[in-house]
């Protein structure tokens, strides 16, 4: 069980309390006909050790916000913080991004996927191999280090993805529609399994996602963000106990109240 | 099975109706020799078609050979080096609007008579299909996956052999196939300019004396060579790429 009173111990990692720190951003970028404002005045903390939540419309330059954060885009005013660090590479060494789609490479038998990070830190691969493999069983995939992409389900394939983003160790974490190619029932399961992988090793969690259930039930804090131009309009803490089973979560009144709230901000 | 059915299927009607034209009173023999005629002459000639042969095989390897460590290395320099790209395409382009024909003299006069403008021809036309291609599937690569790599804290080194040149692979193999049954057209237009040897020059030197039959024998071996050459780059691409299932056209 998370509890407030817990949380300090899961900070070690941090400098100053804070994660990641998104200050007076301004982000926009050359669109076929204009100039288009992805983002517009938005502020948005992540204190080491939450999971945050970051719903809004489609297009409203979610995206944009974790490439920021990843170190991947600078801004053009404002500033980002990750780990107490603002330039774009400590931010890069300071997050693990796991973008959309799984991207896995189909000529690397899954072991050779996740052992990618680490190769990329350096370590030769067969030592990546190596350190790589005992995960494979925390992650209920056990018995398939060897099969590619092509012969994995989807939930599988993104469970691989999760491991090359965990791997390098890095504190904070940033998802981009972690489960969004899944199907419901794969979805449910991945929620429920991420929501326990992060109880077991907490990490600094910025999540992007357009469900509001989803958001909830994995989330310490859900930011809600405005169609374009992307700024936060609402901040929600759920307060919901932890460690949170699904139909548990969905009976609870608190979680309807958060729900409406949620919707209700982003006007739908 | 079906698909190689089907395909000895079409080649045997064809050599029926082929026999069948030949047998006409009104078809010169001098034209046209029958497939009959044409094994006689496989038959009679064999060690003279297959020394030949041998010598157009090495032709066709060693430009092979050359055309795929330049091309593969020059697509992978304008890959890298975008202004060598702006530059060099055009000029790739334009180098294949030159009628090799026409360039195959220029060579021997250039090379001198042996294996030298041979390798060249070959070379110049099994170049662009192989460079093409490569460089193709070395700009196919999703930005986001690069995105990713950057991320993971790759350099630009690793970025191109863990994610660039793997994926390049398939096109590169694309690339082959299509150099591979080029390249003996090359060969023989390389023989035609000038050669004292070959199976283009036994070709040339059979249609000059009338030996119809020992002609077609003679393109009968090379087709047989190009489609032989396609099939192994389409093996050798089942090997190295065994991820990359699509039903590929096989010989």
């Amino acid at each position: 069980m998370r509890t407030q009173a817990e949380a300090p111990e899961r900070e070690p990692l941090s400098v100053d309390g804070t994660g990641v720190a998104l200050t007076g951003v301004e982000r926009g970028y050359r669109g076929r006909r204009r100039e288009v404002v992805a983002l517009s005045g938005l502020d948005l903390q992540v204190r080491a050790g939450d999971v945050v939540a970051v719903v809004g419309p489609s297009g409203c330059g979610k995206s944009t916000l974790l490439e920021l954060a990843a170190g991947l885009q600078e801004p053009d005013e404002g500033a980002v913080v990750a780990m107490g660090t603002s330039d774009a590479a400590g931010r890069r060494t300071a997050c693990a991004y796991m973008p959309q789609r799984d991207l896995l490479l189909p000529w690397r038998d899954s072991l050779g996927n996740a052992a990618l990070a680490l190769e990329c830190q350096g370590v030769r691969n067969s030592e990546a191999r190596r350190r790589a493999a005992p995960l494979f069983d925390r992650f209920g995939l056990a018995d398939f280090e060897h099969a590619r992409p092509a012969d994995l389900s989807g939930g599988m394939r993104q469970r691989v993805a999760f491991m090359r983003a965990l791997l390098p160790g890095r504190p904070v974490l940033l998802l981009d529609e972690p489960f969004g190619a899944l199907d419901s029932i794969t979805r449910a399961s991945m929620q429920a399994w991420l929501a326990e992988a992060l109880t077991e090793e907490p990490r600094t969690v910025l999540l992007v996602t357009h469900d509001v259930q989803e958001a909830l039930f994995l989330s310490d804090r859900v930011a809600v963000l405005s169609p374009r131009p992307g700024r936060v309009v609402a901040e929600l803490e759920v307060t919901l106990p932890r460690p949170r089973s699904r139909r548990a979560v969905v009976t609870d009144p608190e979680f309807g109240r958060l729900e409406r709230l949620a919707l209700e901000a982003l006007g739908a | 099975m079906r698909r190689y059915a089907l395909a000895g299927l079409l080649l045997g009607l064809f050599v029926l109706a082929w026999q069948g034209v030949a047998s006409l009173n009104a078809v010169d023999d001098l034209t046209l020799a029958s497939p009959v005629e044409t094994m006689r002459a496989l038959r009679d000639d064999w060690s003279l078609l297959m020394d030949n042969a041998g010598v157009t095989l090495v032709e066709v390897l060693l430009g092979l050979a050359i055309s795929i460590a330049a091309g593969a290395g020059s697509a992978v320099a304008m890959h890298i080096w975008r202004p060598l790209r702006e530059a060099a395409y055009p000029l790739l382009v334009a180098s294949q609007a030159i009628p090799i024909v026409v360039l195959a003299p220029i060579f021997v006069l250039a090379f001198d008579y042996g294996m030298g403008p041979k390798l060249a021809i070959v070379a110049l036309i099994c170049f662009f299909p192989i460079t093409v291609n490569v460089l193709d599937g070395l700009r196919s690569v999703e930005p986001e996956l690069l995105k990713l790599m950057r991320s993971l804290g790759a350099s630009r080194l690793q970025s191109l052999v863990k994610v660039e040149l793997p994926s390049a692979l398939p096109f590169f193999f694309s690339g082959l196939r299509i150099a591979a049954t080029v390249s003996v057209i090359g060969a023989v237009f390389g023989e035609w300019a000038g050669a004292d040897e070959g199976l283009g020059r036994l070709v040339l030197l059979g249609n000059n004396q009338l030996q119809t039959p020992r002609v077609y024998a003679g393109i009968v071996i090379l087709t047989v060579m190009a489609v032989a050459l396609f099939a192994l780059a389409g093996l050798a691409e089942r090997l190295v790429c065994p991820w990359n299932r699509k039903e590929a056209p096989s010989a």
